[in-house]
Formats: structure tokens, C-alpha cells, sequence
């Protein structure tokens, strides 16, 4: 049982050593420092405070995992009537990289109904293994049919590591999965790498946001992480379909279900801020909702798409479908202006993958600068107006 | 019907930074609110008493019936996998209930894992992403969940658990009157020893999977360059940029 204690004869400044904890799970109390339960045993009160004060005790050794019983770098294959989602490739491209490390092959599970034929496109990605489960009862997705699919697969194939789309299938399924082998899952991560030892090296933003987090599954297997759409690279389709295509099967009786599909229907297509090629963003620095037409019309002039950050939708200003970041939507478009947006890191988490990042701010310490190419020093509302004339007047001249 | 809504308290504020030398977190304020997204959840909770009857567990100032804290030293440093066991275990300790609902995730976490996996630990079928509650009929519940392209409508039977989306429905305001009627009612509060699972390598940072083992500043490497000048001179700079890479004729 890991845990902290407190020497208290080792404390000079109770205050000092309380303001260490980023958690506020310290607190006086008569005169003693307790640590509470909002502790995250990050240590740091070991690390930071005055020596000896904090201790970290571990007794108990706890068993370790066989970690050369598990191989292979799996992916979840995430679909919608057998249509591949392009997540699905770039979570390969990244499977292949890291399973080269520890020369492991890839795998790609994939669970559905008539979809065999559409298995061999995922042999150009570079899986070594497509293992597919093609059944009627998983038609539509539904969560105790497809755990149930994806369990066997774990235990039939054993893969160290399995990679998810945080699309909305994958967002449930890897969890319900990770509980269901008790291990741990990451999720949203934004860099993936591997050790020698096959831990898997999960980084992502984290604790609301303005840090980086490196996490790993030291004593579990699989390990799962879910990384959102566009956030790693596709590799290129190569001609080559070297591996090959695994059937399995699972028993019907295995897969009943509490939850009945009864009705499905094609959302309304919207244009989407994740396909757009250009986006303006409003951040708070748009003083009020009718000033977002300013920034819709520079939008329109470069034939892009307005996008917000979350105070902006919290604030009612625009739907929840136009806001990026991490409880958002990540975007990956050629061009984007952000205006008025300081740039917490949940937002940037988002965008900066994004090709050339226009960031125009008051502020010149604004965190947005760190992301963007042009650090625009200037207001919004005094810079877009004289944008949007240039744009016009250009226009004006070629037509 | 039994209804419970899980609620959690998150910071009030994101601004945590890391001091990039001495990698100590600097944190402004303490001070920490209901997560924002289990208003929903609490308010779809309402409004499926109002509608059916029955009674509802948590927030006292918007209504609920009864409440509980499930807390303890030992269950401090969890990740999802251990802070759903713990919730599972605390739920299990509190009661039947039909329906167990959440918010989609929270703002301190964004990982949206911790009610799936809930549901998984107690056994029962779940739906994530929840935009519209149909008809409770007998045994179950008619629901249509949000998926990237098409909507789906589910049954679902009881007992289940649903996240729910943001603006599936508008969250009431807590009432003063409630506030002030409610202010001395005792909640219940749960720690280890009330657990059905007494193994404290189940809970906390002993019952986690994930470590996590650094955390660190986010870097960026880019070309970088700075506009500066009257908005006149920045606004020529911009279109010369978008110009040169064909955004604009």
C-alpha cells in the first residue's frame, strides 16, 4: 500500500509546504499537516518540500505482469457500414512506427456485419493482421455486443498495446474494454512512443489543460489509448498488401444484448469545422455575440468556416459543434486566424496541427503566440475591418 | 424509479502552469465548482421525476431527494480505472437504482471514460453520448444517442447507465428556497471501511493502471515570426502573407 507520511517535526513552514500541492489535497489541521483525498500522489510535496517532511512508503510488492506474453501493436478498425473512418490509417501509420521499436507486428480488429471484403484496404496501411468478425448481430454498434467481440479478441491474440479513435464509438468502447481487463486506457492522447520493455508512452494534456502529461500502463496488459482524428500523420497507401486476413468468429449465444437499436438516421450534413480548409476563430476577445458577424464575414471572404472556444460556447454565443479543443472538436485546416483567443492549451490542443496559424491578440504575452507562425500584436477590431477591405479589394480587382 | 446522478467538484479555474525551471506547479486559487457538464445529468434526472415520479440522489438545491459523498485518504490518486471501481463500489454500497446518469465528462479530465467503465464494474449495458431522452416504458428506457454520422435510436432495459450531452436539456437554477430548506439535511458520506470490496489495492493510486510519470510544459518548435506595428501595417503584413501562400488573389 503506497502511501504518504507526514513527519511533522520536519515541517518549519506548514504554509509553505501546503502551497506546494497543486491539488490542494493538503491541510492544517490542529496544527498538523494531513494529506486529504484529493491527493494524486504526484510527490511533489516529497520532491519540493522541506527534506524529510513528506515520505513515500511503498511496501506490499505487487505482482508483475508477464509483459513478454503480450505482442503486437493492435488497432481498433472504426467504421460505419464498413466505411473505414480515416482515423483508422492514421492510428496504423502510428501502430507500425511503434511496433518497428520493439519488433512487434500490427494488428487491426475489425467488427461488423458484411464487411470482410473491405478488410484487404487495411493491408495497404500496413497491418501485418486483420482480424475480422463479420456477424450479423454486429450490424449496428451497440456496447455489450462489440466489448464482448473485441474481449475475445484480447484474449485470443494478446496484443501489448491497442489504439483507438476517441470518435463516438471509440470514446465508449475503449473504456467499457479497459474495464473489463481491469488495465489502464489513456485518453486523447496527442504523442505516442514505445519503450524497450513495451510500455506504451501515452502524453496528453492534462489536469484541465496547461500541462503535458506523460503517463504509462507499467504493470498492465493491453494498454489502450484512444487518440483523436487528425491528430496523428496517415501514411501514404502503398501498393504492397503484404499481410493477411484473420477470420474469427464468436458464438452467438456470447452476444446478446440489453441494448435493442430500433431506429437509425443520417445526422443532417452540416459543414463541419473539421473539414473546412479555412477557419477564423473568436475567442473572448469579441466583445459581444453581434460582433461575430465581423469574423463570419471575414470567414466567408476566405471561404472558410467561424469557429469559437469554449467560453464562447458556454456563453451561448454559437453551438457547441463550432468549438475547438479538447472538449471540442481538433481541427487540422490549411489556415487559421484566431482572433481574440489567448490560447489555453486545451484549445491549442486542437488546432496546432493546423499549416499556417494566424494569432491575432492585444496581449504579446498571450499563449496563443506559442502556437501560431504570425504573432499578430494588434485588435481584432481594428485589424479585421482593414483585412476584410484588403481581401474585398483584391477580389474586386481580379474580377 | 431509482435515479442517480453522479456529480463531481472540479477546479473552478484552468489556469494551472508549470514553472518551466523548477517544474512545480503554480496554481491560482483553489476555489472549485460542480462540474459544469453534470447539469445536464442532473437536470435530465429532474425532469424524468417530475415526469414519472420516483426519487433522485445528489444536489440538494436543484431537488434531489438524498445525497452522498463517497470519499477516503485511501482512494487519493486515482486514474479512471480505480475512480470507477471506487464509484462502482460506492454505488453498489448506496442502493438499486434503474437509472444512473452522467455528464458526458468533466472539465478537469476531458476524458469521458469514467462512465463506461462504471458501467462495466456494475454489470449493466450503458449509452454514451445521449442527446435526447424518449419514452420510459415498463422495464426500460427509449433513448437516441449521437454517433459520428447518424443518429441512433436504442432501447435500453434497466438497470443502465447514460452519459449525457451537453444541451440535451437547460439545466434549472438551484433554488434559494431549496438552499435554505435543505441546508441542514445530512449526506451520507462513504469511505473504505463502508466498501463492499475491502482490498485497498483496488482503490487510489494502488488500485491505478496508468502512472503518471512526468508532467511538463508544452514546447513548441515552429517557424515564428511577429506582427507588429499600427493595424494598418498589420493588417498590409497579414494579406502580403496570405497573398504569397495563394489564400487570397
Amino acid at each position: 500500500m503506497a502511501k504518504l507520511v507526514v513527519h511533522q517535526d520536519k515541517i518549519d513552514d506548514v504554509q509553505k509546504l501546503i502551497s506546494i500541492c497543486p491539488f490542494g489535497a493538503m491541510v492544517e489541521h490542529n496544527g498538523k499537516v494531513e494529506v486529504t483525498a484529493a491527493c494524486r500522489m504526484c510527490r511533489l510535496c516529497v520532491k519540493k518540500g522541506p527534506k524529510g517532511a513528506m515520505e513515500y512508503v511503498e511496501d506490499e510488492p505487487v505482482p508483475q505482469v508477464d509483459k513478454s506474453a503480450w505482442r503486437g501493436i493492435a488497432v481498433y478498425v472504426d467504421h460505419v457500414e464498413g466505411n473505414i473512418h480515416p482515423v483508422t490509417f492514421e492510428l496504423l501509420g502510428k501502430a507500425r512506427e511503434l511496433a518497428d521499436k520493439i519488433h512487434h507486428p500490427v494488428y487491426a480488429l475489425f467488427l461488423g456485419n458484411e464487411i470482410e471484403e473491405r478488410a484487404g484496404e487495411l493491408l495497404h496501411y500496413g497491418a501485418d493482421k486483420v482480424f475480422v468478425c463479420d456477424k450479423e448481430e454486429l450490424q449496428d454498434f451497440s456496447i455489450e455486443t462489440y466489448t464482448t467481440a473485441f474481449e475475445q479478441f484480447i484474449h485470443d491474440v494478446k496484443p501489448t498495446a491497442i489504439l483507438v479513435g476517441a470518435t463516438p464509438v471509440g470514446r465508449q468502447l475503449a473504456p467499457r474494454v479497459a474495464a473489463r481487463f481491469r488495465t489502464g486506457l489513456t485518453a486523447d492522447c496527442t504523442i505516442l512512443d514505445m519503450h524497450e520493455n513495451t510500455d506504451l508512452v501515452q502524453i496528453r494534456p492534462a489536469f484541465g489543460g496547461n500541462i503535458m502529461a506523460e503517463i504509462l500502463t507499467p504493470n498492465s496488459r493491453p494498454q489502450l489509448a484512444t487518440v483523436r482524428y487528425k491528430v496523428m500523420d496517415a501514411p501514404e497507401r502503398s501498393e504492397d498488401a503484404k499481410g493477411e486476413i484473420v477470420p474469427f468468429d464468436v458464438p452467438t449465444e456470447k452476444l446478446g444484448s440489453r441494448v435493442t437499436v430500433i431506429g437509425m438516421k443520417k445526422k443532417p450534413k452540416e459543414k463541419s469545422i473539421e473539414m473546412a480548409d479555412v477557419l477564423v476563430v473568436a475567442g473572448r476577445g469579441v466583445k459581444k455575440k453581434e460582433d461575430l458577424s465581423l469574423l463570419r464575414e471575414l470567414a466567408d471572404a476566405l471561404g472558410g468556416e467561424l469557429a469559437c472556444t469554449r467560453p464562447l460556447v458556454e456563453a451561448g454565443w454559437l453551438d457547441a459543434k463550432h468549438q475547438i479543443g479538447l472538449s471540442g472538436r481538433t481541427v487540422r485546416p490549411k489556415l487559421i486566424i484566431t482572433c481574440g483567443v489567448s490560447g489555453a492549451i486545451q484549445f491549442v490542443a486542437g488546432m496546432d496541427h493546423s499549416d499556417t496559424i494566424f494569432a491575432i491578440n492585444t496581449d504579446p504575452k498571450a499563449s496563443i503566440f506559442k502556437a501560431a507562425n504570425y504573432a499578430v500584436i494588434g485588435d481584432l477590431y481594428e485589424i479585421v475591418p482593414q483585412l476584410l477591405a484588403g481581401i474585398r479589394a483584391g477580389k474586386g480587382k481580379r474580377g | 424509479m431509482e435515479i442517480l446522478v453522479c456529480i463531481k467538484q472540479v477546479p473552478g479555474s484552468n489556469k494551472v502552469e508549470v514553472d518551466p525551471v523548477t517544474g512545480v506547479l503554480k496554481r491560482d486559487g483553489a476555489d472549485s465548482k460542480m462540474n459544469p457538464y453534470d447539469l445536464y445529468a442532473l437536470e435530465v434526472g429532474m425532469e424524468l421525476k417530475e415526469q414519472y415520479g420516483g426519487r433522485l440522489y445528489e444536489a440538494f438545491s436543484m431537488g434531489a431527494d438524498e445525497g452522498a459523498l463517497v470519499t477516503d485518504r485511501k482512494f487519493g490518486g486515482a486514474d479512471v480505472l480505480a475512480t470507477s471501481y471506487t464509484l462502482s463500489q460506492g454505488i453498489r454500497r448506496l442502493g438499486k437504482f434503474d437509472l444512473i446518469l452522467c455528464g458526458l465528462q468533466t472539465t478537469d479530465g476531458d476524458t469521458a471514460q469514467v462512465g463506461p467503465e462504471v458501467s462495466e464494474m456494475l454489470g449493466i449495458p450503458c449509452v454514451c453520448n445521449v442527446n435526447a431522452i424518449g419514452a420510459v416504458k415498463a422495464g426500460g428506457i427509449t433513448v437516441t444517442m449521437e454517433m459520428s454520422e447518424d443518429i441512433e435510436e436504442l432501447d435500453v432495459s434497466f438497470p443502465c447507465l447514460l452519459t449525457v450531452q451537453k444541451d440535451i436539456m437547460q439545466p434549472r437554477l438551484p433554488s434559494y428556497k431549496l438552499k435554505q430548506a435543505t441546508k441542514d439535511r445530512k449526506i451520507t458520506v462513504y469511505t473504505f471501511q463502508d466498501m463492499e470490496d475491502q482490498d485497498e489495492h483496488h482503490y487510489g493510486l494502488n488500485g491505478s493502471a496508468t502512472q503518471v510519470q512526468r508532467i511538463f510544459p508544452p514546447t513548441s518548435d515552429k517557424e515564428q515570426r511577429t506582427i507588429e506595428g499600427t493595424s494598418a501595417e498589420a493588417a498590409q503584413q497579414m494579406l502580403a502573407l496570405l497573398k504569397q501562400k495563394k489564400f487570397i488573389a
